[in-house]
């Protein structure tokens, strides 16, 4: 039992139990911040596995931006609580079966081969100490897949304009 | 400090999550919440990317998160706008009241 495996252990059941959180809870801003605390978590994973750009990608775009942008809503909305709608009394039966079922296919196939899996990953810290690894992230980044990245960067545009003319009103329209 | 921890460890908590992200879409009725499970099976799926970026020593698992994430920020913006659009129409943000299609 090192501490790597104890720091992994504890994050990961931070990140379940706020997944769980997420699916049980009744109000909509308990909900978004569970999840932020999962991101959190899955942040710290990124960390353990030697890719710190992506970690503060993760704290900057997803906890900062997205989950503003939906508690923002929230507030907005006021769906807070929304009025308990009737349910059909079979859907979350078969829901969680059909979950089951998913994971199951899921383990199976990601662990019919664990020979190759189960292999030791290398030390993480020997990358996270140096900057080299965020040198060739950017080198390529910027080189290889510069094409892709201003691609992204339209995408963006396209979504910026798409959603200024979704929530325009129309001329004369009241509310 | 050479310990580490196996990629099976990191492909388990990926997939766990992912289940459960599945689950959400399917038992919650609220859409804001089911677009949040939405975004916890993305992040699963990144998780897994880098987990296997750092198993192969690759980089290009950890550009393709990069793209991920990027894809997932233009996807939360218009699908909140399109939830105040009906919210704005139906003073109800909820899945069953968006049957206009139903015959």
């Amino acid at each position: 039992m090192n501490l790597t495996l104890i720091l992994f252990i504890v994050l990961a059941v931070v990140a379940v139990a706020a997944a769980i959180g997420l699916l049980v809870s009744r109000n909509t801003v308990y909900a978004a911040l569970f999840l932020v605390l999962n991101y959190a978590s899955v942040a710290v994973f990124y960390l353990l596995l030697g890719a710190p750009f992506i970690a503060l990608v993760q704290v900057t775009v997803y906890a900062g931006a997205i989950m503003v942008l939906f508690l923002f809503v929230i507030m907005l909305l006021g769906a807070e609580k929304l009025p308990k709608a009737k349910v059909l009394p079979w859907q979350r039966p078969v829901a969680i079966g059909l979950a089951v079922l998913l994971l199951a296919e899921a383990v199976f196939l990601l662990f019919r081969r664990l020979t190759t899996i189960s292999t030791p990953l290398a030390n993480p810290a020997a990358s996270v100490n140096s900057t080299e690894a965020l040198r060739t992230l950017g080198m390529a980044l910027f080189n290889q897949y510069l094409l892709p990245f201003e691609v992204t960067s339209i995408l963006l545009l396209v979504a910026m304009v798409g959603v200024i003319v979704l929530t325009k009103k129309e001329k004369g329209e009241q509310g | 400090m050479a310990d580490t921890i196996p990629l099976s460890y990191y492909l388990a908590i990926s997939v766990v999550l992912f289940t459960m992200g599945a689950l959400g879409v399917l038992i919650r009725r609220n859409p804001l919440i089911v677009f949040m499970s939405v975004e916890l099976m993305l992040n699963s799926a990144n998780l897994a990317f880098v987990a296997f970026a750092r198993s192969f020593n690759a980089l290009t698992g950890q550009i393709f998160v990069f793209f991920v994430m990027t894809v997932a920020a233009a996807e939360v913006a218009v699908g909140l706008a399109l939830i105040v659009i009906i919210f704005r129409n139906k003073h109800s943000i909820d899945v069953d009241l968006m049957n206009n299609l139903k015959g």
